[in-house]
């Protein structure tokens, strides 16, 4: 499914009473609720690459030509989380790779539902083959993992979402 | 050839550089900090990292951030644009330990022109003139009494580890010089972390003119004329221009010889620049080396015909130099003008601010690189500098005249720019018969007072 695909889809939706929808088709599943931004999950398989959705109000300078590559970053929209005063959040304060765990057979440092401590270890960010332990620098009980394991995460990026306790 | 570049850099050099890589279709991968989330370069570029919060050091100097957005992304090289880690040795090494090609010369070379008394030295052996003053750096307050005797006042105080017209200080007689070596020396602590001092003979009534080279990975060098950068406040250039009216034929191949026999004394690649004091004899000597870009490269773009960062990227990437230096042809005349945030009027105190209206002149002979768009705000951590206006014209009073007219029309609504200081300048009676040298702000503004305006 293509960028164009995906707006044409879009566009049907915005005609109808349908609120929600979900598609899976080969590679690629999408969520489409009505009045939200939608996201679309990238493949499993690493060669595919998709246009992150809140692009489309994004104007990029150049026309995408085809496949383009989705900027390592989340996308700029989904980068604004509107805290509710009760929440805070967790980010990364250096770029590199996300991993949950200390190790790929290890349980991961935190889940959601448990409560973290300021100055407990929540992930690990490597950069140059150095594995960096991020600390917290808030206590409050996880209610959302944002960011995938072996993920690449720049600087001020939001790891993970706490709501205060 | 390179397939990703990562920009080390910001703002209008960013997007400079973005626009040769868009040309030789190499993918682009652009830094920011947080403040510069919404710049143009950022959006220019196919990839973005934001690498740190808005100070400086802790983004776009921030090596590890830097490294480790290169390596996410897969580059093959990154070019350092001008100022922040170009001229930083550490920075070319850890891109080679990570076999990333550091688009500059080596490590060595910048190691070597950065320590200003050693590439006098260098300079001197190679039989490039260089400035009457100190060789190594001053030990004590008494050799400073002893080479300024020996150099003749009026003398400079400079900061070996100094460089961009920073960390200068003049003395015009013996009795002010205890003093001001003491002060100047807890300066450059200050501002470089290194308090050592050299001393150099003052060249009144002198005209700044650098040499621009380029130099490949075998051997070949070029070198692509003058430029002429005299109008400068506080060490800082305003206006640039090029050729110099000082410089004639017979000069230009002397200079240009001086500069490649410098470079190949201190094996240099890529692109770079070597400035000279011209003084009223008609005689040059060495300055320093920028082992960079430099931001008034559009000058000697315009004149010349070359992309110098296209050619900056195929160097790096092992073409040997296209042509040679017959095929060099200074072509008509080029001036530019460094658009800065500033208010004239207020002794040219930075005021970043949020530009309401946008509007770039065009027409014959105009170019304008910028990162400036209409609904965006200056931030306030890093320079003052927002746009580079650069005319060319078929002679230098063409060139002016387009100038004028470009920067009338330019429309930069919602902050104060240096604009109608440039605007009076060009209508100077001095500069518009090219006598211009490094005093020509200073007195032009000096006369301004008098004046009354």
């Amino acid at each position: 499914m293509n960028v164009k695909e995906i707006r044409e889809l879009v566009r049907l939706l915005a005609g109808t009473d349908v609120t929600e929808l979900d598609l899976e088709t080969e590679g690629m599943k999408i969520t489409i609720k009505k009045g939200q931004s939608f996201h679309a999950v990238p493949a499993a398989q690493p060669g595919m690459h998709i246009v992150a959705a809140p692009t489309l109000e994004y104007a990029p300078l150049h026309p995408a030509q085809g496949p383009v590559a989705v900027p390592p970053s989340v996308a700029p929209a989904q980068a604004e989380q509107v805290l509710a005063p009760n929440q805070l959040l967790i980010v990364a304060p250096m770029v590199g790779t996300y991993y949950r765990a200390p190790s790929p057979e290890a349980d991961p440092y935190v889940q959601v539902g448990e409560v973290v401590e300021q100055g407990q270890v929540v992930c690990i960010i490597e950069a140059m083959k150095l594995m960096n332990e991020i600390e917290s620098e808030v206590k409050g009980r996880i209610v959302e993992i944002l960011v995938e394991n072996a993920q690449p995460v720049e600087y001020g990026q939001p790891l993970y979402l706490l709501e205060k306790v | 050839m390179f397939q990703k570049i990562l920009i080390a850099n910001r703002g209008e050099i960013a997007l400079r550089i973005i626009r040769a890589c868009r040309e030789l279709d190499i993918a682009t991968v652009a830094i920011y900090s947080e403040a510069d989330r919404d710049s143009l370069h950022v959006r220019s570029a196919d990839e973005a990292f934001c690498v740190g919060p808005a100070p400086q050091a802790r983004s776009y100097t921030n090596i590890p951030n830097i490294i480790s957005a290169a390596t996410l992304a897969g580059v093959d090289a990154i070019h350092p644009g001008y100022g922040l880690l170009a001229e930083n040795a550490h920075f070319a090494e850890i891109c080679d330990t990570h076999q990333i090609k550091f688009i500059g010369p080596t490590m060595q070379a910048i190691e070597l022109m950065g320590d200003k008394m050693a590439a006098k030295r260098t300079m001197r052996e190679a039989g490039v003139p260089v400035i009457p003053g100190s060789l190594v750096p001053l030990a004590h307050v008494e050799q400073a009494i002893e080479e300024a005797r020996a150099a003749g006042y009026p003398v400079m105080l400079k900061c070996s580890a100094g460089g961009g017209g920073r960390g200068i200080r003049a003395v015009y007689e013996e009795r002010e010089l205890v003093q001001a070596y003491h002060t100047a020396r807890s300066e450059a602590e200050a501002s470089f972390g290194n308090p050592e001092l050299y001393l150099e003979k003052l060249l009144e009534g002198a005209r700044h003119v650098e040499v621009q080279i380029l130099a490949d990975e075998f051997g070949h060098a070029v070198h692509l004329g003058e430029r002429d950068c005299s109008v400068q406040r506080r060490h800082q250039k305003i206006i640039e221009e090029s050729p110099s009216e000082a410089v004639d034929d017979k000069t230009r191949a002397a200079l240009g010889e001086s500069a490649l026999r410098g470079a190949l004394a201190v094996g240099y690649t890529n692109a770079g620049t070597i400035e000279f004091l011209f003084d009223r004899q008609g005689k040059f000597y060495f300055m320093e080396m920028n082992t960079r870009i430099q931001v008034e490269h559009p000058v000697t773009e315009l004149v010349t015909g070359v992309d110098l960062i296209k050619e900056q990227i195929r160097i790096a990437a092992g073409e040997p130099l296209a042509f040679r230096q017959r095929d060099i042809v200074l072509r008509g005349h080029a001036i530019e003008c460094r658009i800065n945030a500033e208010d004239p009027k207020k002794n040219f105190m930075p005021k970043p601010g949020r530009v309401d209206f946008y509007h770039v002149p065009g027409g014959p002979g105009i170019r304008v690189d910028s990162c400036l768009y209409a609904g965006y705000t200056i931030p306030s951590f890093y320079d003052s500098m927002v746009a580079k206006v650069i005319a060319w014209g078929q002679d230098r009073t063409e060139a002016i005249a387009r100038m004028r007219r470009a920067l009338e029309e330019m429309v930069i609504d919602g902050i104060t720019t240096t604009i109608p200081f440039q605007l009076e300048v060009l209508a100077d009676p001095g500069f518009l018969r090219g006598e211009i040298d490094i005093g020509f702000v200073q007195a032009f503004l000096a006369n301004k007072t008098d004046a009354g305006s």
